[in-house]
C-alpha cells in the first residue's frame, strides 16, 4: 500500500505542489519562530551573563516618598564603606534618568522612552567597565558628556563638538569628551545614552552625593551570597541586594517574557497559514480521490479493504507532509536569520550570537506539517474508502453528492447560530467579560460560516453574477455558473480569503470606529491648540511651564499636574491645574458650582466621584497630601468627567507645596490665531528648543492615541498578506483541477466559436468570482465582529459610533479580485492552449 | 501518386476540399491521414462520410470544419479559404458559419436547454432570430424542455438540443461527428430524421461522419473513405446498399 502511495505522489507532483507550498509556509513560520526565539534568547542570556560577568553583588534602592526626604538613595558614604568590605575590589555606583540629544534638524534621536542619561564611574584605572570608548575618554568635568556610538553617528557629533542635551529641566550645552559602545539596555532597545560626570548626573537625577544603585566587584572565589549579607548590613533598609548571577538570570527571564509577544504574533501567522492550509490540502486530496475513482474502485474490486484505501490516502498525505515540512524547516531557519536582520533594520538592536538549532523546532516542524496534512486528508481518505468496487466498471464519473450537505449545513447553521447569539450577548454586556463572550462567539461563528460556505456560495455568487454578465458577456456568465458547480470546492477555496479578511476587516472597522471616537474626544474635550509633554513620558519641568506662560502669543496655559489626595481613607488621583486658565484650555462641563472657585483654594470633583462619596458644592472634606500633611478642602464645583484630567481638580500651587518634584504630565496651551507653524515654533523656542519636549496639535494627539491600534492593524495586514498567498495557492489548485475536469466542455466551446482570449477570460473570471465571494463573506463577518467588539467599548469611549472604512473595504475587494487574476494566470493559459480535438474526445 | 475520383456537380457548393492532405509525424513514423482528397459538399444536401476506423473520415471532417490544420491542399467554406486563416479567424468562422454536433459532451451542463441553443449567438454577441429559433425548437419538439438543464434530459433529448443549437445560428454548413453514436436506435432515428428534415424543409447543408449504415441511409449521398482516400460514392443510399459496399471494402482490405 505504501508503494502505491509513493507512486501516486510522484504521479501527481504538479497537483500536490500547491499543497506542499501551503504546508511549507506554515511549517516555515512555526520553525522559523522557534529558531528565532531560541537564538535570540540565547544571545540575550549570553549578553546578560556578560554584562554581569564581574558583578558579585548588585544593590538597588527605591525609597518611598517619606523616606526620600531624608535618604533619597545610596550615599557616597555607603559606597566608601562597601569598598572597604573583605574581598571587594571595586564599587560602581550609578544614577540615571532621562536625557536626549537632537539630530541636526533638532529632532530627538532614538525612541523617547529609551533615551537615558547616566553617570561615569571610573575605577582606579580611570576606566568605567560599562563603557568601551572608541574615541576620546569619559567625562570628568561638569561641562563634558560622552555619547553612545550610534547616537553620535546619527547626530553627526565628534569629540570636541558642542552637544545640546535635554533632560527634564532646561536644555544645556556640553562638550563631547568621548564616544563609546555599551551593552546598556536602553541603547539595545533603540534609545540613546548620555554619560555625564557623576556630580552632574546626581544633580540632574537625584541629589548630590547620592546614587540609585551600584554594583560590587569582588576578587575571584569570593562567596557572593556571603557578600550579599555583608552588603545588606551597610546599606539602608529599603535597599535590596542580589548576586550578579541572580540578576543576570532575572534579566534574561525578563527579556524572554518581553519576547513572548513577538513570539505569539509570529506563531499567530503560522497558525493562520496552517489553518487556512488545511482547506487547501483537503481540497487537493478530495480532487485527487475523485480523479482516481476508477483506480480506487479497481483496487477495491481486486480485494483491497476500505481501511487499506483510507490508509493509502493518508500515507500519501503523510509523505507530502514530510517533504513539505522538511523544506519548510529549512525555509524557517532562513526566516529566523531574516527576522534578525529585519529587527536590526528597524533599529531594534539584537545581540550577535550563533544560530541555535534545537531539537524542539525541528520536531515541531515535522510533527505539525505531517499531522496537519494527514488530518486534512482524513475526510477525503474516508470518502475514497466509500467508493464501491462496481464504480470501476461504470463509465459514469463519480459526482459529489449533495445529500451530505444537509448534515453539513445543519451543523454549520447550529454553530453559527450559537456563535452569533454569544456575540450579541457579549456586545450587550460590554467590557472585558463581553469581549470574552465575543471571542468565543467569533470563533464558533467563523467555524460555522466556513462549514456553511458551500451553501452560501450559490446565493452570494448569484448576486455578483449579473454584474459579470453585463461586463464580460458570455465569458462572465459561464464563469459565474462554473463557480457554483462544485460548491464544496468553491467554498473551501474561498475560505482562505474569508478567514484572512474576517480578521482584517474586523480590526479595520474597529480601528476606524475608535479613531473617529478619538477624533471626537480630542476636538470635543480639548479647547487648547496644543498639548505639550515629554517625549520620555516623564514629567515636564516647572521651568517649561513658566516659559510657556510668558511665551508670546499665548492666551491661556494650564498644566495637568498629577497629584493624589487621600479623601476618606483612600487615595483619589487629582489634577493640579491653573485656575482661570483650565476652563479655557479644556472643555469641562460644570454641573454645579463654578470652576472660578479653584482660585479661592477650593477643589472641583467629578460627578461620579462626588455621587459615590456623597460630596456636593460647599462640603468641606479633610484630606491628606502625599507628604502625609493634613488639610481641609472645600468643594467648589462638580463637573462631568473628561479624558484629560483626573476626577479631582485643584489649584496647582496647593499641590506644589506637598509634592516635590512636581509631576507635570501635560501642559495645555491656547495661542492667538489658533494652531499654526509659527505658533508651534514660538512655543518650542520659548522652551529653549528642547528636543525632549513634544508639542502636539489636535492631529498629533489623535495619532498618539491611535498608535497602538494602528500597530495592531499593521500586524493584521501582515496576516492578510499571509492569507492572500495561501488563497492564491488554493485558487490555482482549484482552477487547475476545474480546467482539467472540463476539458471536453472547453473543447466544445472552442469548436462552436469561443476564441482563446475568451476561454482565458472565462477561467480568470471564475477565479475572480471565487475570490470575491470569499472576500464578501470575510468582509461581512469581519464588519459584524468589528461592530460587536466596538459595542463593548461604548461605555468607556465617549462619542462612540460605528464607522465602516469603505475605502479600506473597497481595497480589500480589489485585492481579492487581484488574487483571482494572479491565481488564474497559469490555469487560464493551459485552458486556452488545450487541443480542441483531443479535448472533445477525452474520456 | 494516384488520382482520386473527383465528385462535382453544377449546384452551389457550401464547402470544398481540394487536394487536401494531412500527414502526421516525420520520416519512419509518418502517417498519411488524408491523401490528396478532393470533395465538394453542395448546398442543401445531406452527406454522410463513411469508412472503416483509421480511414481518415473524422480527420476529413475536422479539417473541412476548421477544427484541425492540414498539411497541404485547400479547404473553402463558401468563399473563405481556410488554409490562410489564423486561429482567431478560424474561431470566428466556426462561430458564424458552421454548426457542430458531437457524439458526446455537446452541451454545457450549467446552462438550460434554451441557453445552450442560443450559446453560439451569445458568444458572437448577436441577437438570436427569435422566429427562426422558435421554428427550430418547434420542429425538434423541444418547447416543453427549454428550462431544463442537460442532466434533466434524456440522451436523445440532449442530442436534439445539440441539433437545435447547430441550426439556431443558421450556419452555412453543419458538421456532425457520429451524432448518434451514443444513442439507442430509436433516439438515433429521431435525431437523424430531424437532420434530414432540416435539409429538406429548411434547406440546411449537413455533413455527418458515421460508421453506422442505417444512419448513413438517411443521407442524400454517402462518401466512402479508405486509407485517406475517397474510394466510392453512393447517391440516395439505402442501409443495405451501404452495408454491402462496406463489406466489400472490408473484404478487399483483407485480401490485399
Amino acid at each position: 500500500m505504501f508503494r502505491t502511495a509513493l507512486r501516486n505522489v510522484l504521479a501527481h507532483k504538479a497537483r500536490l505542489l500547491m499543497t506542499v507550498l501551503a504546508v511549507m509556509l506554515g511549517v516555515a513560520f512555526v520553525s522559523g519562530t522557534l529558531v528565532f526565539t531560541d537564538t535570540l534568547s540565547q544571545a540575550f542570556r549570553n549578553q546578560s551573563a556578560k554584562s554581569y560577568d564581574d558583578v558579585a553583588v548588585a544593590v538597588e534602592m527605591y525609597p518611598n516618598p517619606e523616606e526620600a526626604r531624608k535618604t533619597p538613595g545610596l550615599s557616597q558614604k555607603v559606597v566608601d564603606e562597601l569598598a572597604k568590605l573583605d574581598g571587594v575590589t571595586s564599587v560602581a555606583p550609578r544614577v540615571d534618568g532621562f536625557a536626549g540629544v537632537p539630530d541636526r534638524n533638532g529632532r530627538l534621536i532614538g525612541l523617547g522612552w529609551a533615551n537615558k542619561g547616566a553617570n561615569f564611574t571610573p575605577g582606579k584605572d580611570g576606566k568605567d567597565r560599562a563603557y568601551a570608548f572608541t574615541a576620546g575618554s569619559g567625562p570628568v568635568e561638569d561641562t563634558q558628556i560622552a555619547l553612545d556610538r550610534d547616537t553620535a553617528d546619527k547626530g553627526g557629533y565628534r569629540v570636541g563638538d558642542t552637544v545640546r542635551v535635554a533632560t527634564n529641566g532646561p536644555v544645556k550645552e556640553y562638550t563631547l569628551s568621548g564616544v563609546f559602545t555599551t551593552e546598556d539596555g536602553a541603547v539595545n532597545a533603540g534609545g540613546s545614552l548620555v554619560v555625564f560626570d557623576t556630580a552632574v548626573a546626581q544633580k540632574l537625577y537625584l541629589k548630590p552625593s547620592y546614587f540609585q544603585n551600584l554594583t560590587v566587584s569582588a576578587t575571584p572565589g569570593t562567596d557572593a551570597d556571603r557578600l550579599v549579607d555583608e552588603v545588606l548590613k551597610v546599606v539602608p533598609k529599603t535597599a535590596t541586594a542580589r548576586t550578579g548571577t541572580a540578576l543576570a538570570d532575572q534579566q534574561a527571564k525578563d527579556i524572554e517574557a518581553g519576547m513572548g509577544t513577538l513570539n505569539q504574533i509570529l506563531l499567530g501567522f503560522a497558525g493562520i497559514a496552517l489553518f487556512v492550509g488545511i482547506f487547501l490540502i483537503s481540497n487537493t486530496f478530495t480532487m485527487l480521490v475523485a480523479q482516481r475513482t476508477k483506480e480506487l474502485a479497481l483496487m477495491r474490486a481486486v480485494g483491497a479493504s476500505r481501511r487499506q484505501i483510507t490508509r493509502s490516502v493518508l500515507a500519501e498525505a503523510g509523505l507530502v507532509g514530510l517533504v513539505a515540512s522538511a523544506v519548510g524547516y529549512v525555509l524557517g531557519i532562513g526566516l529566523a536569520v531574516g527576522l534578525r536582520s529585519a529587527m536590526s533594520a528597524f533599529e531594534m538592536k539584537v545581540p550577535d550570537g550563533d544560530l541555535v538549532l534545537g531539537t524542539t523546532p525541528a520536531v515541531a516542524a515535522l510533527a505539525v506539517g505531517v499531522l496537519i496534512t494527514m488530518l486534512a486528508a482524513w475526510l477525503p481518505g474516508r470518502r475514497a474508502a466509500k467508493i464501491p468496487p462496481v464504480a470501476a466498471m461504470s463509465s459514469v464519473h463519480a459526482t459529489a453528492s449533495t445529500k451530505s450537505l444537509v448534515v453539513r449545513n445543519s451543523l454549520g447553521a447550529a454553530l453559527t447560530a450559537i456563535g452569533v447569539v454569544l456575540i450579541f450577548l457579549g456586545a450587550g454586556q460590554g467590557g472585558d467579560e463581553g469581549r470574552m463572550f465575543i471571542a468565543g462567539g467569533a470563533f464558533l461563528t467563523l467555524i460555522g460560516v466556513i462549514v456553511l460556505i458551500p451553501m452560501l456560495s450559490r446565493p452570494v455568487i448569484a448576486v455578483i453574477r449579473p454584474f459579470f454578465v453585463k461586463a464580460f458577456g458570455v465569458s462572465g456568465k459561464l464563469a459565474g455558473l462554473n463557480a457554483v458547480r462544485n460548491p464544496r470546492r468553491t467554498g473551501a477555496t474561498a475560505s482562505a480569503l474569508a478567514i484572512g479578511l474576517t480578521l482584517v476587516t474586523g480590526l479595520s472597522v474597529l480601528g476606524a470606529t475608535v479613531g473617529t471616537a478619538l477624533d471626537k474626544v480630542t476636538t470635543d474635550q480639548i479647547k487648547a491648540d496644543y498639548m505639550v509633554s515629554m517625549a520620555s513620558g516623564g514629567s515636564l519641568s516647572p521651568e517649561a511651564l513658566a516659559a510657556l506662560e510668558k511665551a508670546p502669543g499665548v492666551t491661556a496655559v494650564s498644566p495637568q499636574q498629577a497629584a493624589a489626595l487621600e479623601i476618606g481613607g483612600d487615595y483619589v488621583s487629582a489634577s493640579g491645574v491653573t485656575p482661570g486658565a483650565v476652563e479655557k484650555v479644556l472643555k469641562l462641563t460644570v454641573v454645579n458650582g463654578s470652576l472660578s472657585s479653584l482660585g479661592e483654594g477650593r477643589i472641583a470633583v467629578e460627578e461620579k466621584v462626588a455621587a459615590k462619596r456623597g460630596l456636593k458644592v460647599g462640603d468641606t472634606v479633610p484630606v491628606e497630601y502625599l507628604d502625609k500633611q493634613k488639610g481641609k478642602l472645600t468643594v467648589g464645583a462638580v463637573y462631568e468627567g473628561s479624558e484629560f484630567v483626573s476626577p479631582v481638580l485643584i489649584d496647582r500651587k496647593l499641590i506644589d507645596a506637598h509634592e516635590d518634584p512636581a509631576e507635570i504630565r501635560e501642559i495645555f496651551v491656547s495661542t492667538e490665531g489658533g494652531a499654526s507653524a509659527a505658533n508651534e515654533r514660538a512655543l518650542s523656542k520659548a522652551m529653549g528648543d528642547n528636543p525632549a519636549i513634544t508639542v502636539m496639535d489636535h492631529k498629533d494627539i489623535r495619532d498618539s492615541f491611535g498608535g497602538p491600534i494602528n500597530m495592531m492593524l499593521n500586524i493584521m495586514y501582515g496576516l492578510l498578506g499571509m492569507a492572500l498567498i495561501i488563497a492564491i495557492l488554493g485558487v490555482v489548485n482549484t482552477l487547475a483541477m476545474s480546467v482539467f475536469e472540463r476539458q471536453q466542455e472547453i473543447g466544445m466551446l472552442r469548436a462552436i466559436g469561443l476564441d482563446r482570449r475568451r476561454v482565458k477570460r472565462m477561467v480568470r473570471l471564475e477565479a475572480v468570482v471565487i475570490s470575491v465571494f470569499g472576500a464578501v463573506v470575510g468582509i461581512g463577518l469581519g464588519s459584524f465582529l468589528g461592530w460587536a467588539i466596538g459595542e463593548t467599548f461604548k461605555n468607556s469611549l465617549p462619542g462612540y459610533a460605528l464607522v465602516l472604512p469603505w475605502d479600506r473595504i473597497g481595497l480589500f475587494l480589489l485585492l481579492a479580485a487581484l488574487v483571482g487574476v494572479l491565481a488564474s494566470l497559469w490555469p487560464a493559459r493551459s485552458a486556452a492552449k488545450l487541443n480542441m480535438l483531443s479535448a472533445i474526445k477525452a474520456e | 501518386m494516384t488520382t482520386t475520383p473527383t465528385v462535382s456537380r453544377a449546384t452551389a457548393v457550401a464547402a470544398r476540399a481540394a487536394e487536401l492532405t494531412k500527414v502526421y509525424g516525420h520520416g519512419e513514423t509518418q502517417v498519411v491521414a488524408l491523401d490528396h482528397v478532393t470533395v465538394d459538399f453542395r448546398q442543401g444536401e445531406f452527406t454522410a462520410i463513411m469508412g472503416p476506423s483509421g480511414s481518415g473520415k473524422s480527420t476529413l471532417m475536422h479539417c473541412v470544419a476548421g477544427l484541425d490544420s492540414f498539411s497541404s491542399g485547400s479547404v473553402r467554406i463558401g468563399e473563405t479559404e481556410l488554409s490562410t486563416l489564423k486561429d482567431k479567424q478560424l474561431t470566428q468562422l466556426r462561430r458564424d458559419k458552421i454548426g457542430f454536433i458531437f457524439q458526446a459532451f455537446n452541451l454545457l451542463p450549467t446552462l438550460t436547454a434554451l441557453e445552450n441553443i442560443t450559446l453560439p449567438m451569445d458568444i458572437a454577441g448577436r441577437k438570436a432570430d427569435q422566429q427562426w429559433v422558435q421554428q427550430v425548437i418547434d420542429m425538434l419538439g423541444l418547447s416543453g424542455r427549454l428550462k431544463h438543464r442537460p442532466a434533466e434530459l434524456s440522451g436523445g433529448q440532449q442530442q436534439r438540443v445539440a441539433v437545435a443549437r447547430a441550426l439556431a445560428s443558421r450556419p452555412e454548413i453543419i458538421f456532425g461527428d457520429e451524432p448518434t453514436g451514443n444513442l439507442d436506435s430509436r433516439s438515433g432515428a429521431e435525431v437523424l430524421g430531424f437532420l434530414r428534415n432540416s435539409v429538406r424543409e429548411l434547406g440546411q447543408t449537413v455533413v455527418m461522419v458515421t460508421h453506422d449504415a442505417v444512419a448513413a441511409s438517411y443521407a442524400d449521398r454517402v462518401i466512402f473513405l479508405a486509407d485517406g482516400r475517397i474510394v466510392d460514392e453512393m447517391l440516395r443510399p439505402t442501409a443495405d446498399g451501404v452495408l454491402d459496399r462496406m463489406k466489400a471494402f472490408d473484404a478487399k482490405g483483407r485480401t490485399s
